[in-house]
This record gives C-alpha cells, sequence and structure tokens, in this order.
C-alpha cells in the first residue's frame, strides 16, 4: 500500500462528528452525509434557490440591496465566529458607493481551541457558503471574495477549491451571474498554521502576503480593508446562514431562535462527553440538552466545568452551566461567551491548575509578539501557572498572577491578550482552592526563627 | 531553481490576486516547495522572492511567523500530535507519549532512518475527532488511539520498505 492510501484510511468521515442524527432542526447540517456536498447534491437540496430569487433568475423582479441588507437585520443572525455581532448592521456599514474596489472575507480560520464547526461546513455543504458569500456581495455592491482557510485542514482547503470550480462551471460565480449584471469572483487561500490569523485584521495581512500581525482599529476594514480597500469579513457559519435567511425570510430565521438570538447554531462539543462532535441546535436550548445529545459527561462521572464558547471564554463551574440557554444573553449574563460555540466540557476527575496550564502555554505559543503586555504577559501567566502546578509555588502567585492578567485586559491592539487573560481570571474566581492547594505551606517565621 | 511544473502551481495561485498584489501568494509558494522539497531553504525563499516581486527577507519573515513551514530538513514524514486542551482531556498527551516510546525518539527529534519526524502542535481545528495527529501538513488522522497509531507507523514503514 502507499502512503498516501495508508493515510487516507484515518481520515475521518464526519459520521462521528456531522452525519449523528442527533441535530435539533438542522438547518446548515440538513441532510448531508458526506457524499452529497457537491453542486447537483446541494441544488437538490434547494440551494442556489436564493440566489436565483434574489438576481431575479426564475422571473419576478431581482431584489435591491437594501431588501437584502434589511432581511438579514431582521433575521437577527449574529457573527458565528465569536464576537456576535449583528451581521446585517456589519454589512450596512460597507460604503456601498465607494467607486473603487471592494472585498468580501470569509474567516474560516478556526482555531480557537474547541472548534471545528466550519471544518465540517466546508468539507460536507460547501456551496452553502459559496452562495452565502454570493448573496452578501450582491448586497453590499462587492465583486471579489475570498475564503481564508485555516493551514492544518488542506482537504478541507482542498474541497473547497473542488467546489468553486462547480460553482464557476455552473455560472452561480463569475461574470454576470445567471445572466444578472451582478459578477463575483471568489477564490481560496490558505494559512500555513497561526493563530492569530483568525483576528480579522491579522487574517487580512496575512492574506496581503504578510506576517499576521493585527492592525490598529479604527480605521475598521470597511473603511480600510484587504489591500486598503473597502472589505467585509463575516464567519463560515454566518455565510453559510444566508441562504436559508434569503429563503424563508427574515422572521422565520429569527422565530427559530429566541429575540436577538436568532436561527441555529452548531456546538462543537469536545472533551469529557461520550459523544464528541458538532450538534446544531436552535439559538437558546438549554445547555442540559446539549449535553445529552453529546451522551452526557463521559463514564458516567459528574460535570465539573465548562469553557463554553472556545479556550478564550472564562470557565463556568457546572452548577452555573446547567442552568444556561445557549445563546448570547444566557452565556454572557452568566460571566462568560457564547464565543465560537466550542463547548469543552469538564469531568470531576479534572485538575484546573493542569488545563490553565495547557491553555497559558498556548495564547504564550500564538502571541504575535507585537504588544508587550502581551508578549511578556503571556509568558508569565504560563510560567506562574507551571510553577504552581510544579508544586513549588509561593503565596503571592495567585495575587500576582491575578495582577498580571489584570495588567494584559484592553492594554493590547488585539484580542488575543483579553484571550490569555479571562481563563486565568475566570479559573481563579471560580476554583481557586485548587491553586491554593498546590501551594506548599510555609511555616511562618518565628522571632526565634528570625 | 524552480521547475516549469512548480512555476505552473506557482502561476495558479498568482491568479487568484490582483496582478499588483502577487506577494498574496507567498504562503501558497512556500507551501507548495515545502511539499516538493520538504522544506524551505534560503534558496528557495530567494526564487520565491524573485519570482513575487518582492524582498526576499519579507518572504523568510512569512517563513519564520507561521508554524507549519520547516525551517529545517525533517524526517519523510513529520507528526504533528496535537495536544491543545481539547485533545489533552481525551488523550492527546498520552499519543504524542506513545509515539516518543514507539519511535524512540523526544518530542522535536527525528528517527535515525530519517523516516519520522515527531512534533507537538497547537489546535488543529479537529477537537471533536481527538486525538488527532497531522501528517506532512495535509493529511488529518482522526480518533488516533494506541492501535491506530500503531497500524499509521507499521503501514508508513512498510510502504516504505523498512518494516
Amino acid at each position: 500500500m502507499k502512503a498516501d492510501q495508508v493515510l487516507s484510511q484515518f481520515q475521518a468521515a464526519g459520521l462521528e462528528t456531522c452525519f449523528h442524527g442527533r441535530h435539533i432542526d438542522p438547518q446548515i447540517y440538513a441532510g448531508l452525509d458526506g457524499s452529497n456536498w457537491g453542486l447537483d447534491a446541494y441544488v437538490k437540496r434547494g440551494g442556489y434557490q436564493a440566489l436565483r430569487t434574489m438576481l431575479g433568475a426564475d422571473g419576478g423582479a431581482a431584489w435591491t440591496q437594501d431588501q437584502v441588507i434589511a432581511t438579514v437585520k431582521e433575521s437577527g443572525l449574529r457573527g458565528r465566529g465569536g464576537a456576535g455581532f449583528p451581521t446585517g448592521l456589519k454589512w450596512s456599514f460597507m460604503p456601498r458607493q465607494f467607486p473603487g474596489q471592494k472585498y468580501l472575507v470569509c474567516n474560516s480560520d478556526e482555531g480557537e481551541p474547541g472548534t471545528c464547526k466550519d471544518r465540517d461546513i466546508l468539507m460536507y455543504n460547501p456551496h452553502s457558503v459559496i452562495e452565502g458569500m454570493a448573496i452578501a456581495a450582491y448586497a453590499m455592491g462587492i465583486s471579489v471574495g475570498y475564503n481564508y482557510i485555516h493551514g492544518e485542514i488542506f482537504q478541507v482547503y482542498e474541497r473547497f477549491e473542488a467546489a468553486l470550480e462547480e460553482a464557476r462551471a455552473a455560472g452561480y460565480l463569475g461574470e454576470r451571474l445567471l445572466g444578472s449584471e451582478f459578477s463575483f469572483q471568489l477564490h481560496a487561500h490558505h494559512g500555513f498554521g497561526a493563530y492569530i490569523c483568525g483576528e480579522e485584521t491579522a487574517l487580512l495581512e496575512s492574506l496581503e502576503g504578510k506576517k499576521g500581525q493585527p492592525r490598529f482599529k479604527p480605521p475598521f476594514p470597511a473603511s480600510f480593508g484587504l489591500y486598503g480597500k473597502p472589505t467585509t469579513i463575516n464567519n463560515t457559519e454566518t455565510f453559510a446562514a444566508v441562504p436559508w435567511i434569503i429563503r424563508n425570510g427574515g422572521a422565520a430565521y429569527l422565530a427559530c431562535g429566541k429575540p436577538n438570538n436568532g436561527g441555529t447554531k452548531i456546538f462543537s462539543v469536545s472533551g469529557d462527553v461520550e459523544l464528541p462532535g458538532n450538534y446544531e441546535v436552535p439559538m437558546g436550548t438549554p445547555f442540559a440538552k446539549l449535553l445529552e445529545l453529546a451522551g452526557g459527561v463521559r463514564k458516567g462521572r459528574q460535570l465539573k466545568a465548562v469553557i463554553p464558547g472556545g479556550s478564550s471564554s472564562p470557565v463556568l463551574p457546572a452548577s452555573i452551566m446547567m442552568e444556561c440557554t445557549l445563546d448570547y444573553d444566557s452565556i454572557s449574563k452568566a460571566g462568560s461567551m457564547l464565543g465560537s460555540g466550542a463547548v469543552i466540557v469538564l469531568d470531576d476527575s479534572r485538575c484546573m491548575v493542569e488545563s490553565l496550564k495547557r491553555l497559558s502555554y498556548f495564547y504564550m505559543h500564538e502571541s504575535c509578539g507585537q504588544c508587550t503586555p502581551c508578549r511578556e504577559g503571556t509568558g508569565w501567566l504560563w510560567r506562574l501557572v507551571d510553577r504552581i502546578h510544579r508544586g513549588e509555588g509561593r503565596q503571592a502567585d495567585m495575587d500576582v498572577l491575578d495582577d498580571v492578567a489584570a495588567n494584559i485586559m484592553g492594554r493590547t491592539i488585539c484580542a488575543l491578550g483579553d484571550a490569555a487573560a479571562m481563563p486565568v481570571r475566570a479559573m481563579l474566581k471560580h476554583f481557586r482552592h485548587e491553586f491554593e492547594a498546590m501551594i506548599p505551606k510555609t511555616n511562618p517565621r518565628t522571632s526565634a526563627s528570625a | 531553481m524552480i521547475s516549469d511544473a512548480t512555476l505552473s502551481r506557482f502561476a495558479r495561485e498568482v491568479g487568484k490576486y490582483p496582478a499588483d498584489q502577487k506577494q498574496s501568494a507567498v504562503m501558497a509558494c512556500l507551501a507548495i516547495v515545502q511539499q516538493e522539497q520538504g522544506h524551505i531553504s534560503e534558496a528557495a525563499e530567494a526564487d520565491i522572492a524573485a519570482y513575487l516581486g518582492m524582498p526576499q527577507i519579507a518572504v523568510h519573515e512569512v517563513t519564520t511567523f507561521y508554524n507549519m513551514y520547516n525551517q529545517h530538513p525533517v524526517g519523510k514524514y513529520k507528526l504533528n500530535v496535537c495536544t491543545n486542551l481539547p485533545c489533552l482531556l481525551r488523550d492527546g498527551g498520552k499519543a504524542l507519549e506513545y509515539l516518543e516510546k514507539k519511535l524512540g525518539i523526544a518530542m522535536g527529534g527525528t528517527t535515525a532512518d530519517g523516516l519520522f519526524t515527531l512534533q507537538q502542535c497547537e489546535c488543529l481545528g479537529a477537537c471533536a475527532d481527538a486525538p488527532v495527529m497531522l501528517v506532512n501538513d495535509r493529511s488529518m488522522c482522526s480518533f488516533m488511539s494506541d492501535d491506530k497509531l500503531d497500524q499509521l507507523v507499521d503501514s508508513l514503514r512498510t510502504a516504505e520498505g523498512q518494516a
């Protein structure tokens, strides 16, 4: 057997993570089986109907740009990459009448630890992203787009390139789409291992062929983006939600979530559950239900804590998490973030010091080095947590940890600094006793020993 | 020198970007060179710089910034095992230790026969498939239990005639 054949035996087929039939009212993952990613099957599922309707390709008037944006605003769709910014509002910031080139960018640089939902969208339903991007481009008067795909998922990048070829051949991308006046070119670009490129301005730098170091904001990408031109950047899942919204209306999308939190959301459940995977459920679904879909806590153990929105989001103890529903508002109220929807589950056997140590190492490794508080602070955090974990911590270390974290927060160009600091502060807030227990007790000095 | 076959792969990447923004293709060109040559040499950086019309140091900045570019020669098969938290919770760390024992090398090392380089890596974006491992930048291997690790390493050795 050749090496390529050997390696292909170990490639995931999506059965465990995507085609398990345990989604609730799915929109993006609906009807997928791994073999039906191609264009013909997508069209059979109702794909590209939204684009056709919008462009008036099947008779009837073409939609206006305002109509598309108003529909997305009405849907309550919020950015699925982590920030949760209202998508329709973001689209309305784009200077549509700008005379020069404008760009549309899809952020598929999915590297927030715990997150693997966009991978399955791009692998098993790539045309939903292409159609969503074409609709967005039309609404904002954009003719060129790029999809920046995480470098580590190269097979997914190749799948997306294959889907692009299909879409071009069928006239869903290219010049004068479906006989309209609207043209849209879309290309795939891959990263090569840099967490920071998930930050939108670092992503733009990377797309320009440079180191991925974030830019100051303002100016925001809507005025100064790719190659200095107005640019809108959305997450993969955000674009994939758009065709459904155009087909069924903004009100219908909002209705399947809860107010201010429209639609479905894909949650990547990892860690101590029986059935790790991606689960698409309506916004506002109770966390307890998601845990049940994922088979419950592994080996019958008890739930200890959950990191609810990717490794950067503050950890929540089981008692708080079990009361939450899965939407931006509920998790924010509980003191964390919905983030990218990456739910990392920890059972009662887990050491929180060790867990934080691994996360702190990650942020130190991935700090781009541009801002001193992050470059120096992330290393400082890791060394402190490592020292405590080795049993060599000092009584003052927890205060130092908190102080270093506080001095990173809000003092860096991008959010990586905050992302490194938030887990530390939350761990100390909820599990301080575990850190204390690992610090050796020293005998207080007496006058005799002084 | 860059072969004609490689140049045509470069040209396909350059064609994605505006004519005055050829530099955007640098990441893809470097990845192509790495696939063909195993690592990024200074000579390759110079060739890419000349091809894209950018300073050689700007190419080197890219090579050294992104984790996946090999700045030095590596084994024929580069095994990157994720040990970030979601994987760690599902034996990602143990998978790395198992491979260290099986291959007789420490993380970061290369086997004496030049076949395998073993590295720890950060999130591969396949957290629900843990333990996961990326082989030669392009092949994701999922659910890598000890049995599967044995099977993978042994099969690759057989494929290379070194069983």
